[in-house]
């Protein structure tokens, strides 16, 4: 057996989306079985579990169904992340809910995701609920989307309805931003197109699931142009050895980072040159992300956590009025005039609701601008006012420069999610 | 200086360990008393290496706290001794002994040493006045883990509510507590088993001999291979013999199991653990077999 190095291969984060009638942790639980990520005391655990509530089949949904509440009731509640790896890669899958109740969860799983997989039920076709899966998944960004059509061998493996469900979901996807789509024909409990080339779609010459998963392009999915490095803590030793030692630690959350780079610091717009970024007790000639270093600048300007570095010519605008897409997410519902606090990058002020624009049905994309609030799990544009400037991009340009979220101030409670479409 | 690669490639170690190191400045920065909980296990080895490495050249700011269970391999305790030294850090121990001692836990006889820890560390915390707390769990160790934050709320009981998680979104962490709340970090959630022991390998690292073979006398008990100690008596029916071991997880001497293995090396510990096909909670830890919900009850109480 070839011993996998952790070292050497890449990562690919994806979220799934789906109920358990479509299959969704049955397809999981393939996954991690012919990839040999399930050990045979968790095999063993679900098999005799399966038993005793009576099914003649081992659920494989017992094995992500991981709190005694979601047993109980037979449905995944939250985000749960699960891993696997093959010999070139490592995943990391956040495996969410999909009933519309959940909507916040899915958010929340395809917040870090670089692909978002959606399963339908061949029988059937595109739904609501699957319309309303990529919806969101386009809406935070989420670069490549694979739709998987499940349950091939309950119609007969029949192309013709692989085709229809093609056909209707490409039509839809033009209104999304979705950059790389891929259909693919599956079922999950037989095992098609899963890990192994099904032997009965000799009419699909497509990529299997766990192939694609496996060799999708991601290294092209971040912004290496537009350098930006919010400052995250400010490393001074104060000891003998390291007495003038003054260094910006943070993660590059865009571009490419190097010595003698001409930098401006936001909000302040003074300017300086990189003289040395450290990874650890080296030097490095290079930051980009998702590196955590520390970035030293050859003038003693005034930089403190909240601060951005970024390149004078292009650098993010403050601003003090955000127009985002916020997801609310709890009970009580968002509007205009309420005040909250908003954490961006690693900056934190309070914010002030000025208008809620219209409420996005993610089901069929209609703008309703007559409601004035936004409910639990409902995705909106709004318009906020902060207590300080933002050092932001838009969300389509920088997935971490472009995100915040809200915080009650009273409970503490992260209460929205937002994706800003532009500063002013 | 150390050239980085020229398609801006991070490997997912690189790309983990950035990640963690993200977390402990993130908290480092926002929380006012942070401690890393430190068991002297592999995975609270690691968290101390990224510590160090997220504050260099400066010390880690912040203390370690272990719990003395009164139960440690000494083997562990060396190992503890050794990193806290390097590092400069300050160590707080909060004994079992101590808290029985004091009333804060009660000992009937019947609640094994695992349980009492859980008094004994939030004790802890709310006597030190801690705001957050480093554990070392991965999401792949057990079902219950695979739904917990990076950021874990609890309450003032020291409680973890699973149905009453908050959103986490991005690498955008909320910090915000009531007074007598604290926060678990998990920096190491997205860590597997696997990355950990490539991490020790790659790194150079010195954790416990325990972890690697040794001959070591042994019972069987409940299926496990059991350390001969005079804190563990051996119930009738019981033999010792000695045997080439080593041990998976560092816990409790009485609940800790080992298996049998040659693997005296990092890397022969790497081929091991990729063809096991027990998980290492599975095989060696006496405290998860009780239930199916064993770390989910444990986890609601204030368990690490």
């Amino acid at each position: 057996m070839s011993t996998v190095k952790s070292t050497q291969m890449d990562l690919l984060r994806f979220a799934t989306a789906g109920s358990v009638d479509d299959g969704k942790s049955t397809l999981i639980g393939r996954l991690l079985l012919d990839s040999k990520s399930i050990f045979a005391d968790q095999l063993e655990a679900v098999e005799s579990t399966s038993k005793s509530k009576g099914y003649d089949y081992t659920d494989l949904a017992l094995l992500t169904d991981g709190l005694r509440s979601e047993r109980e009731q037979g449905i995944t509640i939250d985000v749960a992340y699960r891993y696997f790896a093959t010999p070139n890669r490592k995943f990391i899958i956040a495996d969410t809910p999909g009933h519309v109740q959940y909507t916040r969860n899915m958010v929340t799983g395809a917040s870090t995701a670089d692909l978002g997989l959606v399963l339908v039920d061949a029988r059937q076709g595109l739904t609501e609920q699957s319309r309303r899966h990529a919806v969101i998944l386009s809406l935070l960004r989420v670069p490549h989307l694979v739709l998987a059509v499940n349950k091939m061998d309950l119609v007969d493996y029949s192309q013709e309805v692989y085709d229809k469900i093609h056909n209707e979901f490409t039509q839809f996807a033009t209104k999304l931003n979705i950059p790389d789509l891929e259909v693919i024909p599956i079922s999950a409990l037989a095992g098609d197109n899963v890990v192994n080339r099904s032997e009965n779609m000799s009419w699909y010459s497509g990529p299997t699931l766990m192939h694609h998963l496996e060799n999708v392009h991601v290294a092209s999915d971040r912004d290496l142009i537009d350098a930006r490095f919010p400052v995250q803590y400010v490393v001074r030793p104060k000891s003998d050895e390291f007495h003038d030692y003054r260094g910006y630690a943070g993660m590059v959350a865009g571009g490419v980072l190097k010595p003698g780079d001409e930098v401006v610091v936001l909000p302040s717009g003074m300017t300086s040159k990189i003289s040395k970024i450290d990874l650890f007790d080296k030097e490095v000639t290079e930051a980009f992300p998702p590196m955590s270093v520390t970035v030293h600048l050859e003038d003693d300007v005034d930089v403190s956590r909240g601060d951005m570095i970024a390149r004078v010519k292009n650098a993010p605008q403050p601003s003090q009025d955000i127009d985002a897409m916020i997801c609310w997410m709890t009970t009580t519902p968002l509007k205009p005039r309420q005040k909250l606090a908003i954490k961006h990058t690693t900056r934190t002020a309070r914010a002030l609701v000025k208008d809620i624009q219209y409420r996005l049905d993610v089901n069929t994309l209609h703008r309703d601008q007559e409601t004035k609030e936004l409910g639990v799990n409902e995705i909106g544009r709004v318009q906020l006012r902060t207590t300080v400037p933002l050092l932001c991009d838009p969300y389509s340009q920088n997935r971490t420069t472009g995100s915040f979220i809200l915080i009650d101030e009273a409970t503490g409670v992260t209460v929205g999610a937002g994706m800003i479409n532009q500063a002013n | 200086m150390t050239d980085t690669h020229a398609d801006y490639r991070l490997s997912q170690l690189d790309q983990l360990e950035a990640e963690s190191i993200h977390i402990f400045r993130e908290v480092a920065a926002e929380f006012e008393k942070p401690v890393l909980m430190f068991s002297g296990g592999k995975d609270s080895i690691v968290m101390l290496r990224l510590a160090e490495k997220a504050f260099y050249p400066a010390k880690i700011p912040f203390p370690v706290l272990q719990v003395d269970t009164g139960l440690d391999f000494p083997e562990v305790l060396a190992t503890r001794d050794n990193w806290v030294n390097r590092l400069g850090v300050n160590l707080v121990v909060a004994s079992i002994d101590d808290a029985i001692a004091n009333g804060v836990v009660v000992d009937d006889g019947k609640t094994s040493r695992n349980r009492l820890q859980i008094g004994t560390l939030l004790n802890a915390i709310e006597e030190n006045g801690f705001t957050a707390a480093f554990g070392g769990g991965r999401r792949d160790e057990e079902k219950a883990r695979a739904k917990e934050r990076v950021y874990s709320h609890r309450d003032e009981f020291g409680q973890w509510d699973p149905k009453n998680q908050r959103p986490e979104l991005w690498s955008l962490y909320n910090g915000r507590l009531h007074a007598g709340e604290h926060m678990r970090i998990f920096p190491i959630s997205n860590w597997t088993e696997l990355d950990v022991w490539d991490y020790i390998g790659r790194e150079g690292i010195e954790i416990p001999q325990i972890y690697f073979s040794h001959q070591r006398r042994v019972f069987e008990r409940d299926g496990m291979l059991m350390s001969e100690t005079p804190l563990n008596p051996l119930r009738p029916g019981e033999v010792v013999e000695e045997r080439t071991v080593r041990f998976r997880t560092c816990g409790d001497i009485t609940l800790t199991g080992c298996v049998e293995s040659t693997a005296s090396t990092v890397d022969e510990i790497i081929d091991e653990i990729s063809i096991a096909t027990l998980t290492e909670r599975g095989a060696t830890r006496g405290d998860d077999r009780f239930s199916e919900a064993a770390m989910e009850d444990r986890k609601k109480e204030g368990y690490f």
